[in-house]
């Protein structure tokens, strides 16, 4: 139980997905100059992580492994996340109108973040159990949540800081995630 | 076919690609490997090099298929493609140039979801002959190789105080800001060198901006000078 612990903190904070893995970095400078698009888009990444990590764990080892074709996860998984995508689309948009309102947006985007598959590949790469999966998919993503909400905050005060004309935009936020990632250096400490 | 621009010669294709579209610093796509693994430049290059040699493959296929694929479907078609080809170069890698395979890490499969690969192929192979696409995939993955490769180097040198290629050491310095290498100074340095071009551009715009206002100022003047005159031979013929 304390090893399953340990492994969220780590995977929450210590090795942050974006700002110590460095996946998902397109829509973490894409989508976080709004509070309420990082929000839509951090829910969105959170529910397809945990799902797809948690299926393609199944198939890899359920299927693939026994099968000895496991040369074939690269594709397998890409399909798997794609397929992930549009059901989870299909199912928000039947049982809750109002959240396919607020994600709706940012679902299709998702299959082509990277940290989805990156996710699922580092689950097989570790050799993780399914409950390590489950906990490493889940705060991993919640990791991802956290910092692209925080760094909305951030940026939508950096509009009204007095920044030289060539640094507007995605310069200043990557200097300024650049800071965050120092700061999150620091959890390393705690455990 | 109809096409909207003028066709590009190879060579102009190419150049656009590597200077006025570089994927990396002017069109900021595929972050994720960029900043992932430029800690060092043989790594960057390595990284460059395998994208280069994935989107040269899937744009050229990509373009050969282009009109059998039905457009519903196009996006789900181009990521098995993709994907497929990744593979082959996983294998490719693993089996000649195995240190290479094992320091990508994680982030060699992930070329499948790069954002470079995909948008290339959505939006030039898709309705480009395969001549001008295989041009294409040429600019930008150089373009892409010369931006891993400008900021694993400046990240190399700053961070460890030596840059070192197949075994050879190009620079030595004494000083080393480890801080670059960690994660942290990836940030650091693409946000710095974005914001250095970004500045340079934004300065070489206004110049040019200001030889037009002269230009144009010029241009003004004279017109008004033309209209004089000529309001005066009218006045002369009247009178």
């Amino acid at each position: 139980m304390s090893d399953l612990l340990t492994l969220a903190f780590t995977s929450f904070l210590v090795q942050n997905i974006i700002l110590s893995q460095f996946l998902g970095i397109c829509s973490f400078l894409g989508v976080s100059n709004k509070r309420s698009k990082a929000l839509g888009m951090g829910l969105a990444v959170f529910f397809v992580i945990t799902l797809s990590g948690i299926v393609t764990w199944l198939i890899y080892y359920k299927i693939l492994e026994p099968g000895g074709i496991t040369f074939m996860r690269t594709i397998v998984f890409i399909l798997v996340v794609a397929a992930m995508v549009q059901i989870l689309e299909m199912a928000i948009k039947k049982f809750s109108p109002l959240l396919y309102g607020s994600l709706g947006v940012y679902l299709p985007l998702i299959t082509t973040n990277c940290a989805v598959l990156g996710v699922a590949l580092l689950n097989i790469q570790n050799n993780f159990t399914l409950s390590e999966t489950v906990v490493f998919s889940a705060f991993t993503s919640l990791g991802y949540t956290a910092v692209i909400i925080i760094f909305s905050y951030i940026r939508e005060q950096m509009l009204k800081a007095p920044i030289p004309e060539g640094f507007k935009g995605i310069p200043s936020g990557l200097i300024a995630a650049s800071i965050m990632a120092l700061l999150f250096k620091g959890f390393v400490g705690l455990i | 076919m109809a096409k909207k621009k003028k066709r590009l010669t190879p060579k102009q294709n190419v150049i656009k690609g590597l200077i006025k579209e570089n994927p990396t610093f002017v069109l900021i796509l595929g972050m994720c490997p960029t900043l992932g693994v430029t800690t060092s430049l043989e790594n960057g290059l390595g990284m460059g090099l395998s994208v280069l040699f994935v989107l040269i493959l899937t744009n050229t296929i990509i373009s050969l298929i282009r009109n059998i694929v039905p457009s519903e479907i196009r996006i789900p078609v181009y990521i098995v493609v993709i994907a497929l080809i990744v593979t082959m170069l996983e294998w490719l890698l693993q089996a000649y140039i195995p240190s290479l395979y094992a320091s990508l890490g994680i982030f060699l499969p992930l070329i499948v979801v790069n954002c470079i690969i995909l948008g290339r192929a959505e939006a030039y192979a898709s309705d480009n002959t395969i001549f001008d696409s295989l041009f294409d995939a040429i600019g930008m993955g150089l373009g892409f190789t010369l931006g891993l490769s400008t900021l694993s180097f400046v990240r190399e040198l700053l961070g460890t105080g030596s840059v070192q290629l197949l075994g050879f050491t190009l620079f030595e310095a004494n000083v080393a800001a480890s801080f670059l290498v960690q994660p942290a100074g990836a940030f650091l340095t693409l946000g710095l060198i974005i914001g250095i071009i970004n500045t340079i551009k934004a300065d070489k715009a206004k110049k040019k901006k200001a030889i037009m206002d002269i230009k144009i100022a010029a241009a003004l003047k004279k017109k008004a000078e033309k209209a004089a005159a000529l309001k005066a031979k009218e006045e002369l013929a009247n009178v």
